[in-house]
């Protein structure tokens, strides 16, 4: 019987999907163009904090939307309608985006000319948060409707984000949301997330949103 | 969640190290994973079965280790695991500080694996 070895690895998981991501985000970089990657469940607010992005800053900020709804181009005639240029991944019922499904789309753009890519990715809030999209801001929104305790139920995606938006705030008064606990637990995951409390349908808020993005726009 | 795609990825890795350590069977793979990946032991052993059949890793077993959920008090320094499916408050046993933040918890590597 042959001896048994013992072979050290420690890579990380998903390490190729790591490896494409990191090489995307270089080459964004050097074109001096930011990739933002917008998650949250499903009817949280992603399309409308897009709308209200390009409504605030398509005057200064060239941009483009990559769209990853499932199977459906809903979202991205909204935003065509703007007159942004918006294009649809068909992720094929496929949970979250990778490196490589955002690679392909982005090259359907001309990202010398843009300043900004905004990912609009599937809506969960489990699997967009393992699998990097080569984005240089990660961003979650969670809706005051979903509840204040989704941060440690969904621990993952709070804690690998660069800013955390609550939307539809706006509904406070009327649903049971214990807003400083929710803070709370989102500092316990990720004491450097920058914090924002806005109502896309009311437009309240939204202007230190698009201050802090424009403050890190490569 | 993505089993699929991470089941891949442990396979491509596992042969890339195979080829590089002169070994024609691996047998055992072990993975560090974090409770908050969440990720389903089952269905990986599921798909390896099926991506690896024709290759040295066919028949391999894959164990994970499970890390939990830490979280460290930044008012005393103590580390304590937390599950954070059932509690709805993260303070601190030792002195009901509310200063702590996520240290554990999220690992999800491929650690080593044994091969003949």
């Amino acid at each position: 019987m042959p001896k048994v070895k013992l072979i050290r690895i420690r890579e990380e998981i998903l390490s190729e999907n790591k490896n494409l991501a990191d090489s995307i985000r270089a080459d964004l970089s050097r074109r001096r163009t930011t990739l933002l990657n917008i998650m949250s469940s499903p009817g949280s607010g992603k399309t409308s904090l897009i709308l209200r992005t390009i409504d605030l800053l398509s005057n200064s900020v060239s941009m483009a939307v990559i769209e990853a709804d499932l199977d459906s181009t809903v979202d991205a005639d909204k935003i065509a309608e703007t007159g942004t240029e918006a294009i649809q991944i068909e992720t094929g019922g496929f949970c979250h985006v990778n490196a490589a499904m955002l690679e392909k789309a982005a090259a359907k753009l001309d990202l010398d000319a843009l300043d900004l890519v905004i990912l609009e990715n599937v809506g969960n809030l489990v699997c967009p948060a393992q699998a990097d999209t080569g984005a240089h801001l990660n961003v979650v929104i969670l809706s005051v409707p979903e509840g204040d305790d989704k941060p440690l139920k969904y621990p993952v995606i709070f804690k690998g984000v660069d800013a955390v938006v609550l939307n539809k705030i706006d509904y406070l008064q009327i649903a049971p949301f214990d807003r400083e606990s929710f803070w709370e637990h989102v500092r316990a995951l990720n004491p450097k997330a920058a914090h924002f409390e806005v109502s896309c349908t009311k437009g309240t808020g939204l202007e230190s949103w698009v201050q802090w993005l424009k403050g890190r726009l490569q | 969640m993505h089993e699929l795609s991470v089941t891949e990825s442990i396979l491509n890795t596992v042969l890339e190290s195979a080829a590089t350590h002169s070994v024609s069977r691996i047998l055992k793979i072990h993975l560090e994973v974090g409770e908050l990946n969440g990720l389903e032991a089952e269905w990986i052993q599921y798909y390896f079965d099926v991506l690896s059949k024709d290759t040295m890793a066919a028949g391999a077993q894959i164990e994970v280790h499970r890390k939990p959920s830490e979280f460290t008090c930044h008012d005393c320094g103590e580390v304590f695991p937390l599950d954070l499916k059932s509690v709805s408050k993260v303070t601190c046993p030792t002195c009901d500080g509310k200063n702590c933040s996520l240290t554990g918890g999220s690992e999800f590597y491929i650690r080593d694996m044994e091969a003949v």
